[in-house]
């Protein structure tokens, strides 16, 4: 599958707090971008495959998110919820320059939005 | 400028100019004839005025613990007996490709064969306003060193920008050399790129105990002075004087010439596994090339593209270069710090940690997939080759996971079966088991023995041993089970989470104790066993120390729930609900109509009259609620902390000041109530009601704590719950005046604080520790009342400020979306 990747600067990295989010408003929904104690920079769709809740808003640990709702654990690297709970949210590569954080985009097509899912 | 020629021997020999007198180009060449000597005419050009040094040891220079001379790598004689002309203090400054000739500054001409570009990298200097001041410096060449020792000369005070490898040893040196010494660091903890934050925070934790200023998130401004540095202006407009600033942010390879000579250049110089460029004839090596993508800026990986390239050029076939792994080590006498490979850990992985608190150990491995992928150890570095080792063999460990950490060592003893039980047995009588009392694995095990000691308890107040910090309770536990055999039970000890194995109060005995003040600060010395906790005891841990150390502990918003963190309570569509507080249920015309302004701007789809006597406004969104804040803040309201584990809400009724039964002002009374306890932190949500009268009518009886007023005082009620589970309050004692009233709320809230479970409320507190237990401390012991009232007043000092102004001030950028993708 060719897709053509477009690498979106959306901001410093010094604006995303460590241990911390932000989002990204996007036509096909917003995208959480994530900051791990380590400085590493995840992003995924801004929406629990439990119930579809703030992933941004939760706590921030590991390589992992705990969604606020109803506290499922969330694999930043994977999009892929944890221990007993099933299920997947979208993930969307990330490359820091300089400081800045660029999302790679593939074009609105109207379709599913992220990656990253492993299906079947 | 030095020019040392010697005749070549034979005319007919192919000429190799080197670019670059430095630790790649030498060793590159060195590697060269110890294959083929005498097989090259040899040219070096290099840029500084001396012989080829050891640049990995300009600290211990700086430092004053090693000479020039300690640091040189190859001498005058060294060049001289294999036939290198060396040309020193005269860079090339053109590569003519078409003549095959290297130009030097001095307008010297040496045409080449092969050549080999060497020209490293160059310090990055951050542009800002003066940057290129007299006294800014960067660390790079003696040259530099030669110049912060002139300014240590001076003594005063300086600034090194910049808290990775080279920052802080440059920084150590300078405060060897009796400089006041402020390492400023944008990351939030120093050497990020080879240190997880665990380790850095022991990093500069000792390096502060060594007396240098560690600052990290500080992002420099501007460079302060005029004709000469004077000092640094951070970003937050902080200003600290300096006499001397160091700029130790990064290199950049330095390609200027390859690229001017048209070679393929990204970040470096281009080069295939055989360190070839875009020419066939041209070569290049070290930290100023680019290998599959990868620039590198430690010694290893150059003289592993050194040996490749002297194979080349020596008619050798290898199989090339194909990356380094790399491990670093910080060369600060005294400071044991190692990293290699990947330790940020990723799908798949799985960590290691291990935490001695007593000897200020830090270790932590990365598995992925059974396989060392990474090792950050700090405090005690000794197997670091041998992890480095196993991560470069790729070994499969998954058989000795368990015991990996005890080090090579003990995996050569044969000890690693891979249970920790095993692991324990394994270690000698005369091992030391408890560090802070000095007991060793024979004195337990006779103990156990002789005395018939079933449980960790017994060994705690036979031996000694897990009795103070209780970092070793785990071990003990290993004897018990290894001792005994089946007859063993581990005692039910519920750890607070799957981080660590203390339990909630061990784990704020300890905070206090031990006097730990920071979130890492516990997660070490408590030997957790991830390395930055989670979403269970983060929150947990936060309370904790914002408990103990009030007005000292500053709170880390990441470690809260995200209604604390946003100071409103997160609904299940993501939006928000927004509760101002009024003052024990009451209100006005002017905060009713501020809040219906509110809700028109705003367009909030509801409005809701709560249980505790205020008013809801449901499905705010995040970006509007500082907005929202600052009109309701306008109208004199403040954040109601309807979202907290804190007071909530006092309830009251209309009292005697209109009601015809009333005995007490019960609405004045609340409101007093509601002025003290306010904004304080709690380990769970906290309500209060007050009722004029026996009737009732403020439901004073199911609050955590309830004030009923009689005909001859008030009656003071605690532990009441109308939630899941509706537990009646117990009755604590009657008084009789209003100041009596607030001693006792501020001495139950405290007492509450102090000795409940994060997440407990107070009626399942009750029914654990027992009301006799409260009473004893508060109703009995006059005293401890009043010292617990005291700790509260103090901690309410620090915390009755109003969330929503300072979060409408401070942070409202926060609460936008970073950026919008059409």
């Amino acid at each position: 599958m060719d897709q053509i990747i477009t690498w979106t600067d959306v901001g410093p990295l010094a604006d995303i707090p460590p241990q911390g989010a932000r989002t990204v408003a996007h036509p096909q929904g917003r995208i959480a971008v994530f900051r791990t104690v380590d400085d590493q920079v995840f992003a995924l769709r801004d929406a629990c495959p439990h119930k579809g809740g703030p992933l941004s808003e939760g706590i921030v640990h590991g390589r992992s998110v705990t969604c606020p709702l109803h506290n499922w654990v969330i694999d930043l690297g994977t999009g892929a919820a944890q221990g007993p709970d099933e299920g997947c949210t979208g993930t969307i590569p990330v490359r820091i320059e300089d400081g800045r954080v660029f999302l790679g985009l593939v074009p609105w097509a109207g379709g599913g939005s992220g990656g990253g899912c492993a299906h079947g | 400028m030095t020019h040392v020629t010697h005749p070549s021997p034979g005319a007919a020999r192919p000429r190799l100019v080197v670019i670059g007198n430095g630790m790649a180009g030498i060793r590159a060449v060195e590697d060269l004839l110890d294959r083929a000597p005498g097989l090259y005419d040899i040219t070096v050009f290099g840029a500084e005025p001396r012989v080829n040094y050891n640049r990995i040891m300009l600290s211990p220079l700086l430092a004053g613990e090693k000479s020039f001379a300690d640091i040189v790598l190859n001498d005058r004689d060294w060049y001289a007996a294999n036939g290198i002309t060396l040309h020193a203090g005269d860079p090339v400054v053109r590569i003519d490709r078409l003549g095959r000739r290297v130009v030097a500054r001095s307008g010297l001409a040496v045409p080449y064969d092969r050549l080999i570009i060497a020209t490293g990298s160059s310090p990055i200097v951050i542009p800002i306003p003066g940057a290129t001041l007299p006294g800014v410096v960067t660390f790079r060449d003696v040259d530099d060193v030669d110049a912060m020792l002139a300014a240590s000369a001076r003594g005063g005070s300086a600034v090194v920008i910049g808290g990775g490898l080279l920052g802080l040893e440059a920084a150590v040196g300078l405060k060897a050399r009796g400089m006041e010494v402020t390492v400023l660091h944008l990351a939030g903890h120093v050497m990020e790129r080879q240190l997880d934050a665990s380790a850095g925070h022991l990093l500069a934790e000792e390096l502060r105990r060594r007396g240098l200023t560690v600052l990290t998130g500080a992002d420099t401004a501007a460079i302060l002075g005029n004709d000469r540095v004077t000092g640094v202006r951070l970003r937050d407009g902080t200003e600290l004087a300096a006499d001397i600033v160091v700029m130790a942010v990064g290199i950049r390879p330095d390609a200027r010439l390859a690229a001017d000579a048209g070679l393929d250049v990204e970040r470096g110089v281009v080069v295939d596994d055989h360190m070839t460029t875009s020419d066939p004839a041209i070569f290049a090596v070290g930290e100023c090339v680019q290998h599959r993508g990868q620039c590198y800026g430690l010694v290893q990986p150059l003289f592993e593209m050194a040996k490749v390239l002297g194979a080349r050029l020596s008619g050798v076939e290898t199989a090339g270069y194909v990356g380094s792994v790399t491990s670093t080590k910080l060369k600060v006498t005294g400071v044991d710090v190692f990293s290699a490979g990947d330790f940020s850990g990723g799908p798949g992985t799985e960590d290691i940690v291990f935490r001695d608190a007593g000897r200020g150990v830090y270790k932590r491995v990365v598995l992925d997939g059974g396989r060392v992928k990474g090792a950050v150890l700090y405090g005690d570095t000794a197997d670091g080759a041998w992890y480095f080792q196993l991560l470069k063999a790729g070994e499969d460990v998954s058989a000795r996971r368990d015991t990996l950490l005890f080090g090579q060592a003990f995996a050569a003893a044969g000890a690693g079966t891979g249970n920790p039980t095993d692991a324990v047995a394994a270690l000698p009588d005369e091992a030391e088991i408890c560090g802070c009392n000095g007991v060793c694995k024979g004195t337990i095990v006779q103990a156990i023995t002789t005395r018939g000691l079933t449980t960790l308890d017994e060994v705690k107040a036979h031996t000694k041993a897990a009795g103070s910090c209780g970092s070793c309770a785990g071990l003990v536990e290993g004897l018990l089970a290894h001792t005994l055999g089946g007859a063993y039970e581990a005692a039910a000890v519920t750890p607070l989470c799957k981080c660590t194995d203390h339990d909630h109060d061990s784990v704020r005995r300890l905070i206090k104790s031990q006097g730990l003040k920071s979130i890492p600060a516990v997660m070490q010395a408590l030997e957790w066993k991830t390395a930055d906790g989670c979403a269970s005891c983060r929150p947990a841990l936060n309370f904790y120390l914002l408990a103990a150390w009030p007005g000292e502990y500053v709170d880390h918003a990441a470690s809260r729930f995200v209604n604390e963190r946003v100071h409103a309570n997160i609904q299940k569509d993501g939006t928000y609900s927004v509760v101002p507080r009024m003052w024990g249920g009451l209100t006005n015309a002017k905060e009713l109509r501020a809040i219906a302004d509110v809700v028109d701007k705003f367009a909030i789809p509801t409005v809701k009259v709560t249980g505790g006597q205020r008013i809801d406004l449901l499905g705010i969104r995040k970006e509007d609620l500082p907005a929202v804040w600052a009109d309701l803040n306008a109208a004199g309201m403040v954040s109601g902390h309807a979202y907290g584990k804190s007071l909530r809400t006092v309830k009251t009724c209309v009292g005697s000041e209109w009601c015809r039964f009333g005995t007490q002002a019960a609405m004045s009374i609340g409101i007093d109530l509601e002025r003290l306890t306010w904004g304080s932190w709690t380990p769970h949500k906290f309500k209060m009601a007050v009722s004029g009268c026996p009737r009732n009518c403020a439901e004073a009886a199911i609050k955590d704590f309830g004030v009923v007023a009689t005909d001859g005082g008030f009656d003071l009620y605690v532990g009441g719950n109308g939630g899941i589970k509706v537990r009646a309050c117990d009755l604590l004692t009657k008084v009789t005046t209003e100041a009596e009233v607030h001693e006792y709320v501020g001495a139950f809230m405290q007492l509450y604080r102090e000795e409940a479970r994060y997440l407990e409320r107070t009626a399942p507190w009750i029914e654990r520790v027992g009301l006799d237990f409260v009473k004893t401390r508060i109703v009995d012991d006059a005293a401890n009342r009043a010292a617990l009232n005291a700790r509260f007043l103090e901690s309410q000092r620090h915390s009755q400020s109003d969330p929503w102004a300072e979060q409408t001030q401070k942070h409202a950028a926060s609460f936008k979306t970073l950026a919008t993708v059409e």
